[in-house]
């Protein structure tokens, strides 16, 4: 913990978060709207977008649900976020604090170009796509979301990986100061997840940067979160900092913090129970219906054409 | 009988402060669903989860307020909590029942019996059904000494109520815990005095 030291500098000298955060926004959006004039159709930072600006360009993607999206006030009230809070509503309330500009990333392990990318270099000359997908959380409710996203392929391909890169773990910032959530141990941070490198490769798995074609809210893991849409929501790591190819299969937080209940897979499962629940049927946010009965899950979230290839021949009670 | 009035619109009040979780619940569902939140089903369980609860360890309060304050009254309000108690712990199951699982029968059963967690909130319910039942003076009365006894379960089921929210939270604790200290402060006040500590003689 930081011991603060009473200073010489009188209050009045120095200046106000605010003000500072304001000017230093001032200066950044002017630069972003240069180069978002310059570059029509690609994903450029927040700051040249305001929050409610719609993001260009945004292709439509074959891999989109025809279902109903939930509404985008249910998405951006209602998360999971511990980083802000255990309470649904607290990431909606207190993620204003996360400082999504400037973001890099620092890639590190089996990769042939590892280092720290800006995030502009990170998204730059891909198309931003629209995929709506199905979302489960592991808590048994779902939505369907429209996100704004490319593929992660595509961003893991730029750090060419080697063939020693089996699996690949994604990290979110640890920044007690921006995410309040982080003073209080509730889980063992920063919040770590990982993969085996073919199902982060597969055409599903998006980085996702927007949300109902805009910027992606901080409460949803601004700026750049995962979406495996076959996988339980926490699998989705949101506002991540690190990307670490590696040989072994890496540590995740869930996992660590109850290895019984929430395994290094987490593909949605109908079938394999939470030890304490039922995975067999989710409530659908949304529905206006007060009496609504729950909706049956389905083996990997409905995407099982897609994705059941990735575990063939394997037990999924036993690797859940 | 100069105070029997005050004593009756002190009791209305109370029972005026006890309903007003329910009715704000009732207005949001017929006027302001949008007070519910993005998934009803839940916040209504754990509201009314909650205030359960927090009957439970207002009822178990009223005995050591009472010989804290030497307010002898206090006891007069011991029946109306504890009934609000049992009020909101049924409230919380039809809400399992007819809202969270929406009259699914046979998945009723299955979480009964194969959740812990449930098992334990259900025999909750269940144990508070004689205390209820037997709450009224005649039954106090007819009953005796075996009243007092009787009515000794409801430490056994505020111990299953704080099982029960601890082993539903996913992973933060923190809540379930405070409401478990109170229950176990609450608890240790009933103790006998020099439990710990040989009594200071005089």
């Amino acid at each position: 913990m930081l011991i603060k030291k009473n200073s010489d500098i009188k209050p009045s000298e120095i200046t106000d978060e605010k003000h500072y955060q304001q000017r230093r926004h001032f200066i950044q959006s002017g630069l972003g709207l240069s180069a978002a004039a310059a570059l029509p159709g690609l994903w450029l930072p927040a700051s040249a977008q305001a929050k409610t600006e719609k993001l260009q360009g945004v292709k439509k993607s074959p891999f989109s649900t025809k279902q109903k999206p939930t509404s985008f006030e249910d998405i951006t009230t209602y998360n999971n976020f511990y980083e802000f809070g255990t309470s649904k509503s607290d990431p909606a309330q207190y993620a204003h604090t996360l400082k999504t500009e400037p973001w890099s990333v620092t890639v590190s392990g089996e990769a042939a170009k590892p280092g720290t990318y800006h995030l502009e270099d990170i998204m730059k000359d891909s198309t931003l796509e629209e995929r709506i997908y199905r979302f489960r959380c592991v808590e048994a409710w779902s939505m369907v979301i429209p996100w704004v996203g490319i593929p992660l392929a595509t961003i893991l391909k730029r750090f060419e990986p080697t063939s020693k890169a089996k699996f690949v773990e994604f990290t979110t910032l640890y920044d007690p100061e921006q995410m309040p959530g982080q003073k209080r141990n509730v889980l063992n941070w920063p919040y770590v997840e990982g993969f085996r490198i073919d199902e982060a490769m597969h055409p599903l798995a998006i980085m996702a940067v927007g949300l109902y074609g805009k910027v992606l809210p901080n409460q949803n893991g601004a700026p750049l979160r995962l979406m495996l849409p076959w996988k339980y929501g926490f699998k989705n790591i949101k506002s991540i900092v690190k990307i670490r190819f590696t040989e072994k299969m890496p540590q995740t937080t869930w996992n660590i913090a109850g290895p019984r209940e929430y395994g290094f897979y987490a593909n949605v499962n109908p079938n394999v129970d939470h030890p304490r629940w039922s995975q067999a049927r989710e409530r659908v946010i949304g529905t206006g219906n007060l009496f609504a009965k729950r909706q049956q899950t389905k083996l990997f979230n409905g995407y099982e054409d897609q994705v059941a290839e990735l575990y063939s021949g394997m037990d999924l009670k036993k690797y859940f | 009988m100069a105070s029997a009035k005050p004593l009756i619109l002190t009791k209305v009040l109370v029972f005026i402060l006890a309903a007003l979780p329910f009715l704000y619940l009732l207005y949001a569902i017929l006027k302001q669903p949008g007070l519910l939140g993005a998934n009803p089903a839940e916040y209504l369980t754990h509201q009314t989860g909650s205030w359960s609860l927090r009957f439970i360890l207002i009822t178990l309060a009223v005995s050591p307020l009472r010989q804290l304050t030497g307010l002898v009254t206090l006891i007069k309000f011991r029946r109306m909590l504890g009934l609000f108690a049992f009020f909101y712990v049924t409230l919380h199951l039809l809400v399992y029942i007819f809202i969270d699982l929406g009259r699914d029968w046979g998945h009723l059963v299955e979480d009964i019996l194969e959740r812990p967690f449930m098992t334990i909130g259900f025999l909750a319910w269940l144990l508070l059904i004689p205390l209820a039942v037997t709450s009224n003076r005649y039954m106090m009365r007819r009953m005796g000494k075996r009243w007092k006894k009787l009515h000794r379960l409801v430490y056994v089921i505020g111990t299953l109520a704080c099982i029960h929210f601890i082993w539903l939270v996913k992973k933060d604790l923190q809540e379930p815990l405070i409401y478990t200290a109170i229950f176990v402060g609450l608890m240790l006040f009933r103790l006998p005095p020099g439990f710990f500590r040989k009594r200071i003689q005089t």
